[in-house]
C-alpha cells in the first residue's frame, strides 16, 4: 500500500523489432481484433436495450430483438419516467432516480467525511486508545453487510429507520477502506510541513482546512467515484430496510418491474435500465483519470 | 509507522473519529455481536419462547444435505466467475498495453462496464439469454438447443456466472493493465534482445512479474463472487430452478428474511464470517509479504 506510484515508462521502440516490422503489423492486426472483440463483448447488451427501449412492446414481446432504433423511443423513456410500469401501480422512475441519487450522494459524502476525519485524528495526533480505534475501524473490512443480513436490519428496525433515508444510508457510510487510503496519504504529507504550521500559529482544524484537505483533492475525487458507485449500485441493503415504494430505488425498482413475466412491459423495463446505468456511467467515464489511479491504489 | 510531529489536542481526536466509531459500533459490531448470540439460540415456531441449543443450529445446518449444496454452488459459481474474469482481463490487458493506436480509447471502452450495477447486469443478461426474448437464448433454441435457463439449473447456473464475469472484467483488467506498466521496460527489452519470442517473453518474464497482481486480483474475485453477487443471482433466477443457484448468501437471506429461521440465519451469517475473516487475513498476509518483495 505504500509503495510509490509506478513510473509509467515512455513507449520506446524495442531495439530488437525494427527489422521484423511486417511480422509486427499482423500481430497490431489481430490485437485490434481481439481488442474489439471485448468492446463489443461488453457493448453488446447495452446496445440491446438501448435500440429496445425505442420500439413498442409488443416488438419485444414477439422476440424480435430490434438491433437498430424503432420510433417508440421518446414515447417509451416518457412513459418510464412520469409513471414507470404502467400495467402495475409502480413507482415513477423519476421519483426511483430521485431516491438513487440521494442515497449515492449522501452515501458519498458521508463515507467521505467520516473517513477523512477519523484517518487525519489517527495520523496527526497521539492519544490514549489510538491503535484501537484504528483496529476497530479496519476490522470492519471483515463484516460486510452480507454477512450480517439479518441483525443489522433487526437494529435498523429497532431504531425506527425502516423506510427512511436515514435507515439506507447510515448504516452504510463507515468505510474502512476510505479512511485506509487518507491515512496512507496523510502519512506521506512532510513533517516540516506541519511544524511550519505549527509555527505559524495554526491550529490543527486551520491546519486540516487550509493544508490537508486541498491537497487530498485527487484522492477525494478517487474516492467519490469509487464510491458513488458502490451507493448507486446498492442493492441488498434497500432490499431489506425499504418495503415502501417512497424510498425504492432504482435499481430495486427494475428488479420489481420484471416481477411476473407476462405481466412485464419490457420496453419500459429496457428504457428504466438505460435511465440506471447512465449516471454511474458517466461518472465513471467523465471522472476516469482520477478513478483508475484511485482503484488501483486504493485496494492495493 | 507513525508521524513525528503531532498536534497536542485532548480532546479533539476522539471528536474527529466519533462519527466514524458511533456507526461502525451501532451498525457492525452489534449486529455482529446478535449474529453470534442468535447463532446459539433457538425460537419456538411462534416466536414466544428462547432457548440456547449450543452448537446445534451448526450442527443442523452441516447436516443439511441442502445446505451443502448450497456450499458446494457458491465454490463452483466463484471459481468459474474468478476463472472466467481475469483469463479475459489478462487477454485484454496484455493487448492493451501493446503500443498500437488508439489504445486510451479501447482503455476508456473497456472499464465502463465496472459501473454497472449487478442487479442491472442480470436485467442485461436476461435480454440475451431468455429463451423468447433474448438474442442468444433464441439462437440457441433455434438451432435445436433446447434452452431455458429457467428450468435447467445448469443453464441457470452458466447464464449466472457469465453475468457475474462479465461485470468483473473491466476491474480485473483495470488492475493488470497497471500492474504491466509497472514491469520496467529494461527488463522487457532485454528478453527481446536475448531474442526471446513473444510468447516466451509473457510466460518467462512478464507472468511471473504479475504474479503479486493475479494473486491480489485473485482473493478479491473470490471475495467479491461470494459476498457481491446478490443482486445478480436474486435479478436472473431468484436462486432457482429449485436451489441450483442459490449462494450461501442468497440462503441467508432467505432463511433470515423470508422464512424468519432466525438461529439458522445467523448460523450462516457466522460462517461466512469466518469465510471472509479467512479471506481476509490471505489477502494481507500476502500484501505484507508484498511489501518487502
Amino acid at each position: 500500500m505504500s509503495q510509490a506510484q509506478p513510473a509509467i515508462a515512455a513507449p520506446v521502440p524495442l531495439a530488437a523489432e525494427a527489422p521484423r516490422r511486417r511480422r509486427f503489423l499482423g500481430a497490431d492486426l489481430t490485437t485490434h481484433v481481439i481488442l474489439l472483440l471485448g468492446v463489443v463483448l461488453f457493448a453488446l447488451p447495452i446496445w440491446i436495450v438501448l435500440m429496445g427501449s425505442t420500439h413498442d412492446a409488443a416488438t419485444i414481446g414477439r422476440g424480435e430483438v430490434p438491433l437498430l432504433p424503432g420510433s417508440e423511443g421518446w414515447n417509451n423513456y416518457a412513459t418510464a419516467w412520469s409513471e414507470g410500469n404502467t400495467r402495475r401501480a409502480s413507482v415513477p422512475v423519476s421519483t426511483m432516480m430521485f431516491n438513487s441519487a440521494v442515497m449515492a450522494l449522501l452515501i458519498t459524502v458521508g463515507k467521505l467525511a467520516i473517513s477523512i476525519t477519523s484517518a487525519y485524528a489517527v495520523a496527526f495526533f497521539s492519544f490514549p486508545g489510538r491503535m484501537l480505534c484504528f483496529w476497530a475501524i479496519f476490522i470492519t473490512l471483515m463484516l460486510p453487510v452480507e454477512v450480517r443480513i439479518f441483525p443489522t436490519f433487526q437494529v435498523v428496525s429497532d431504531l425506527g429507520m425502516v423506510n427512511t433515508y436515514q435507515g439506507l444510508i447510515i448504516p452504510l457510510i463507515a468505510s474502512a477502506t476510505a479512511t485506509l487510503l487518507f491515512r496512507q496519504f496523510f502519512l506521506t504529507i512532510p513533517d516540516e510541513l506541519v511544524e511550519a504550521a505549527k509555527m505559524d500559529g495554526a491550529g490543527p482544524m486551520r491546519f486540516f482546512k487550509d493544508i490537508v484537505l486541498p491537497l487530498s483533492a485527487t484522492n477525494i475525487a478517487a474516492l467519490f467515484v469509487i464510491l458513488f458507485v458502490y451507493g448507486w449500485n446498492q442493492y441488498l441493503w434497500p432490499l431489506l430496510v425499504t418495503t415502501s415504494t417512497d424510498v425504492e430505488t432504482i435499481v430495486i425498482g427494475i428488479v420489481k418491474m420484471l416481477g411476473a413475466e407476462a405481466d412485464t412491459e419490457w420496453n419500459i423495463v429496457m428504457a428504466t435500465t438505460v435511465l440506471a446505468l447512465l449516471p454511474p456511467v458517466a461518472v465513471v467515464i467523465l471522472m476516469q483519470r482520477w478513478f483508475v489511479k484511485g482503484l488501483t491504489e486504493t485496494e492495493k | 509507522m507513525r508521524r513525528k510531529v503531532i498536534f497536542g489536542n485532548k480532546l479533539l481526536p476522539y471528536l474527529l473519529l466519533a462519527p466514524q466509531l458511533i456507526v461502525t459500533a451501532i451498525f457492525f459490531f452489534w449486529p455482529a455481536a446478535e449474529a453470534i448470540r442468535y447463532s446459539f439460540l433457538r425460537q419456538d415456531a411462534f416466536g414466544i419462547s428462547v432457548m440456547f441449543v449450543g452448537l446445534e443450529n451448526f450442527q443442523d445446518l452441516f447436516a443439511d444435505e441442502r445446505y451443502l449444496q448450497v456450499v458446494w454452488n457458491t465454490i463452483w459459481f466463484s471459481f468459474w466467475v474468478t476463472v472466467l474474469s481475469m483469463g479475459v482481463a489478462l487477454l485484454l490487458a496484455v493487448l492493451a498495453d501493446r503500443h498500437i493506436r488508439g489504445r486510451d480509447t479501447y482503455r476508456t471502452l473497456l472499464i465502463w462496464p465496472y459501473a454497472i450495477a449487478p442487479a442491472i447486469a442480470a436485467v442485461l443478461y436476461i435480454f440475451l439469454f431468455h429463451p423468447s426474448l433474448g438474442l442468444l437464448g433464441r439462437a440457441l433454441n433455434g438451432f435445436g438447443v433446447p434452452w431455458d435457463y429457467r428450468l435447467n439449473g445448469d443453464q441457470a447456473m452458466l447464464v449466472v456466472i457469465l453475468a457475474a464475469a462479465w461485470k468483473q472484467v473491466s476491474y480485473n483488467f483495470l488492475f493488470f493493465l497497471a500492474g504491466l506498466q509497472s514491469i520496467p521496460k529494461s527488463v522487457l527489452e532485454a528478453a527481446a534482445i536475448d531474442g526471446a519470442s513473444p510468447s516466451r517473453r509473457f510466460w518467462t518474464v512478464i507472468f511471473p512479474l504479475l504474479s503479486p497482481t493475479t494473486f491480489f486480483l485473485l482473493v478479491i474475485n473470490i471475495t467479491s463472487a461470494v459476498f457481491d453477487t446478490f443482486g445478480i443471482i436474486d435479478a436472473l433466477t431468484g436462486g432457482g430452478p429449485g436451489n441450483a443457484t442459490q449462494t450461501m448468501i442468497y440462503r441467508a437471506y432467505v432463511d433470515g428474511r423470508v422464512n424468519l429461521d432466525l438461529g439458522s440465519s445467523a448460523a450462516q451469517s457466522v460462517v461466512l464470517m469466518i469465510a471472509v475473516m479467512a479471506l481476509t487475513l490471505v489477502q494481507f498476509r500476502f500484501i505484507e509479504r508484498r511489501v518487502h518483495y
